[in-house]
């Protein structure tokens, strides 16, 4: 129907033959050093984090997690990633809907700036909240008179996670919505459904997949967030030390496998999001085909 | 229910889609708005429809029957709107699509679930896709595509139907089929109809009155017959159907600019030694091809080597016999010839009609 | 239908909620990280030129500066030439384990930097599975900047192959095509009419994937050691300064760092915009 999609089947038809094609050398040299390159760099890790996990066995490795300041990382990860999501994900949407349902100046300034926490050490999204909330910050003083702590504390931790992970479900969406355009929107309105009900029934569904890995996608992140974290949370054992700072602590104290257990849970999430995105695509691409 | 908009000027950043324009569509017609591309057709369908709005609120005004839509929203006109690709909601069956705007009305307005049902029934009935309800529009063609997007237009009872180039997107026979239905459907319900469409046949034919557009304005308002007989503008001959477009020097005594039009079928051929009277050119034949009732004939005038199209009669095609390179005295029986008072602007001046 | 009281203002917008949508993201931004990232810059601003330059400038500081932006650069242009002959395979060939393969390419984007940081280190110290290969050559893979290029070179592996890939799959055939009817040999097809068609996603991905890695902290600071002047990142000597409560100087490097991720991400706008106008072009 569109000259893009006819274009893109084109494309997905098999190659076309010799003119266009390398030597046999050429190609398994080629498909040799990809294999190889990301044999060695990818899935090397991705193996060693559960051998190293399961090096003295399944019960040393279960026993890694009875441990009362282990649990309470957990505990604290999830808590972290249970508000720093949603907070995100409202904002997504919001920014997707603003972006690719209307026109307006400085559209692609906007854009870019929510690029921002991305290009931005994580470091410095930890950073940012010490020098507003800390003892020597802005409101410093302003929160002690409150007695409120922020930093060194939990609010500190789910600040610098969410500055870290702000783009991804906006990032997800926009793309998508871009190419959904506005005319199944327009419709409805022509139809009078109402601004929400045009939201929940007729855009939201149309994008639930994109929706959805850019959820697991932000969540898979906010439980990794480590240099932030490090920062502004003080990384106190058994109060503020969250996933990654007790792998960091246990690693530094030669607790290898305790480490590399807690390390294999945040490896199965990112696993898990890797098949959910390799799925969505192909969903994705089905749909394509077939309209 | 009639519609009249006056003054709509539209613009998008620098670009003038709609330059003043004014349009009454009376009740219970089918309208449509003919033009090229960046006419500014479909710019005028979607204000009409409260999908864009008027540059100016105040200047412009558009009254549905009477009463003031200007500044309205799209759900509150109580107009059907028809997308060019139609806008389906690709992840609801077609019944979902049909009775969306249905569950759209507010409670106290919404019908209960069987009359909903059995008004989708009824609309599913009408486009002629009865037992199809449970698809989805994936699993549909293109035609039967539109049919439900009609239908779901049709389901809030709309006051006016408004269609953007309904069947751009259909392949040659299907637009065809559709067409016809098209017309004898708005007959039945006699709903206030425009449509958009760039194809001057698909225009001549179906609309009881067409509005020919041209860069932001209108040029020509009228029934097809009136519009391709009497065309207002060269911009309007040109549009509707094949034209040959000749320079000046027919009647080479005249100072002003002048540009003579004649229509194919509005051209006689006679052998190149016969007597055709004082008005025949004379030209050479340069291909012939005969298909069906017409043969079409490409010319070369020979006074100034301009090309023409002339559409002869089979039978007279035969009698005249005419093989690449004969000469021929061309007459024509309707010309029309318009005058360029300045640079920018071009007005019909006079409509000879030779013999 | 409503009876026009049409003077009322206007809904200009089709579509409603631009106020509320545009209104919450931005102050949500606004607040959360553009105000935060100011009051870098104008707790910088406090410092007299004298003192920030002081700092940014001591040369365990420029030390810093030299590694991050060096092994960067290097990881980077790894990841340049590997990434476009994985992105070459992975759209133009078939060959078996080849989705597993382009599911893996988004691993160091889901894998948190600290697991990567752990078991790379297990992987390149000493004892590890590639490690004592290394080391046997007298190469020293842990501790040392081969080990901060080789987490700086996993991190960045996603966007070389993700810029490419779509712009691959867009290519048209016919350019190649033709390029071989005039007799072109397939190399000269590759380098004088396959590469430009590239290069603004190639640098776009070298690009992204050389910001991402002057940022990075948690995938390094178990391998590098951090060893002052030898292998210590200007994102872990932001972290020493404030161990240390030296907040004014952690301010000035951080600002230092600002800046040089806003160049880059200005510059990885620059290319993207390049690659949209090409892709426009050939469609």
């Amino acid at each position: 129907m569109h000259p893009s999609k006819t274009f893109r089947s084109r494309n997905d038809s098999p190659r076309t033959p010799a003119a266009t094609a390398e030597s046999p050398a050429v190609r398994l040299t080629l498909i040799a050093v990809t294999m190889a390159f990301l044999s060695l760099f990818l899935f090397l890790p991705l193996i060693t984090v559960f051998h190293e996990a399961f090096r003295h066995g399944v019960e040393v490795y279960l026993a890694s997690f009875d441990d009362r300041h282990v649990r309470h990382a957990i505990r604290l990860t999830l808590l972290t990633a249970a508000i720093c999501v949603p907070l995100n994900l409202i904002f997504g949407v919001a920014a997707a809907w603003a972006v690719t349902k209307f026109d307006f100046r400085g559209k692609s300034l906007f854009v870019t700036l929510i690029d921002l926490p991305f290009a931005v050490s994580p470091v410095i999204a930890g950073f940012v909240f010490i020098i507003i909330f800390g003892a020597h910050g802005y409101l410093g003083p302003l929160m002690e008179r409150w007695d409120v702590q922020i930093v060194f504390a939990f609010p500190g931790i789910v600040l610098a996670t969410t500055f870290g992970t702000v783009p991804f479900i906006a990032r997800e969406l926009i793309p998508l919505m871009q190419a959904q355009g506005r005319d199944e929107e327009f419709a409805a309105m022509t139809l009078g459904a109402s601004g929400w009900r045009t939201f929940f029934k007729v855009t939201l569904p149309n994008v639930k997949w994109g929706l959805f890995y850019g959820i697991i996608l932000c969540n898979a992140r906010a439980m990794g967030e480590f240099g932030g974290v490090e920062v502004v949370s003080g990384n106190i054992s058994g109060k503020t030390s969250t996933m990654t700072l007790h792998i960091q602590t246990l690693y530094f104290s030669f607790a290898t496998v305790p480490a590399f257990a807690m390390a294999s849970v945040l490896a199965m999430l990112a696993l898990v999001t890797l098949v959910l995105k390799k799925r969505y695509r192909m969903v994705g691409d089905k749909k394509r085909i077939n309209l | 229910m009639s519609i009249q908009a006056n003054n709509i000027s539209k613009t998008f950043g620098g670009y003038k889609a709609l330059d003043n324009v004014s349009l009454h569509v009376p009740q219970g017609k089918l309208v449509s708005l003919l033009g090229p591309s960046g006419s500014g057709k479909t710019t005028l369908l979607r204000i009409l429809a409260g999908l864009e709005f008027p540059d100016s609120l105040d200047q412009s005004s558009i009254r549905f029957h009477g009463e003031d839509v200007t500044a309205v929203p799209a759900g509150q006109r109580g107009v059907g709107f028809v997308f060019q690709h139609y806008a389906l909601f690709k992840h609801m069956t077609i019944e979902s699509n049909i009775a969306f705007g249905i569950h759209a009305k507010p409670r106290r307005l919404r019908p209960d679930k069987h009359a909903i049902r059995a008004r989708v029934e009824e609309l599913l009935k009408l486009i002629q896709l009865e037992g199809l309800g449970k698809r989805y529009p994936s699993e549909l063609s293109g035609g039967q595509r539109q049919r439900v997007a009609l239908a779901r237009a049709l389901a809030v009872d709309p006051k006016v139907l408004l269609l953007d180039e309904p069947f751009g997107a259909l392949d040659a026979k299907v637009r065809k089929d559709l067409r016809r239905w098209l017309r004898t459907f708005q007959e039945q319900i006699g709903l206030t109809t425009i449509f958009v469409t760039h194809d001057q046949e698909e225009a001549l034919e179906l609309a009881d009155e067409v509005v020919v557009m041209n860069n932001a304005r209108i040029e020509q308002v009228g029934d097809p017959q009136t519009v391709y007989d009497h065309p207002a503008s060269p911009f309007v001959i040109e549009f509707l159907g094949n034209v040959n477009r000749l320079s000046p020097g027919f009647r080479p005594n005249r100072t002003h600019k002048q540009a003579l039009y004649v229509r194919p079928h509005d051209i006689e051929l006679f052998p190149g030694d016969a007597d055709a009277g004082s008005w025949a050119l004379d030209g050479k034949v340069l291909h012939v091809f005969a298909a069906g009732n017409y043969g079409r004939v490409t010319l070369q005038r020979t006074l100034t080597g301009e090309p023409l199209e002339a559409e002869i009669p089979r039978e007279r095609l035969r009698k005249l016999n005419l093989q690449p390179g004969d000469p021929v005295k061309i007459r024509f029986t309707h010309t029309r010839v318009f005058e360029q008072i300045d640079a920018t602007h071009q007005e019909l001046r006079e409509i000879i009609e030779t013999e | 239908m409503i009876s026009g009281n049409k003077r009322a203002q206007p809904n200009r917008r089709i579509l409603p909620g631009f106020g509320l949508s545009m209104g919450f993201a931005v102050t949500y931004l606004g607040l959360l990280v553009l105000i935060p990232l100011a009051g870098v810059f104008i707790r910088a601003s406090g410092m007299t030129w004298q003192e920030f330059w002081t700092v940014v400038t001591s040369p365990q500081v420029v030390a810093t500066y030299k590694i991050t932006f060096g092994v960067s650069l290097a990881a980077a242009a790894t990841n340049a030439v590997f990434g476009l002959i994985v992105a070459w395979s992975l759209v133009r060939y078939t060959f078996p384990g080849k989705r597993v393969l382009d599911a893996i390419v988004d691993l160091p984007f889901a894998l948190p930097t600290a697991v990567a940081g752990i078991a790379l280190t297990a992987i390149y110290a000493e004892t590890g599975i590639m490690g004592r290969w290394f080391y046997a050559l007298g190469i020293e893979t842990a501790f040392s900047r081969v080990g901060i290029y080789i987490a700086l070179t996993f991190i960045g592996i996603p966007f070389v192959v993700r810029s490419l890939q779509p712009v691959l799959e867009d290519l048209d055939p016919e350019f190649e095509e033709a390029a071989a009817s005039l007799g072109a040999s397939r190399l000269r097809a590759f380098t004088h009419v396959i590469l430009p068609g590239l290069l603004p996603a190639l640098l776009t991905g070298f690009a992204l994937a050389y910001a991402r890695a002057i940022g990075e902290y948690g995938s390094v600071i178990f391998i590098s050691g951090n060893m002052p002047f030898e292998t210590e990142i200007s994102p872990l000597i932001i972290v020493k300064f404030l161990e240390q409560f030296q907040i004014a100087q952690a301010t000035a490097v951080a600002a230092v760092m600002l800046v040089a991720s806003f160049v880059l991400l200005l510059g990885v706008n620059i290319l993207q915009r390049w690659t949209e106008s090409i892709g426009r072009a050939r469609t």
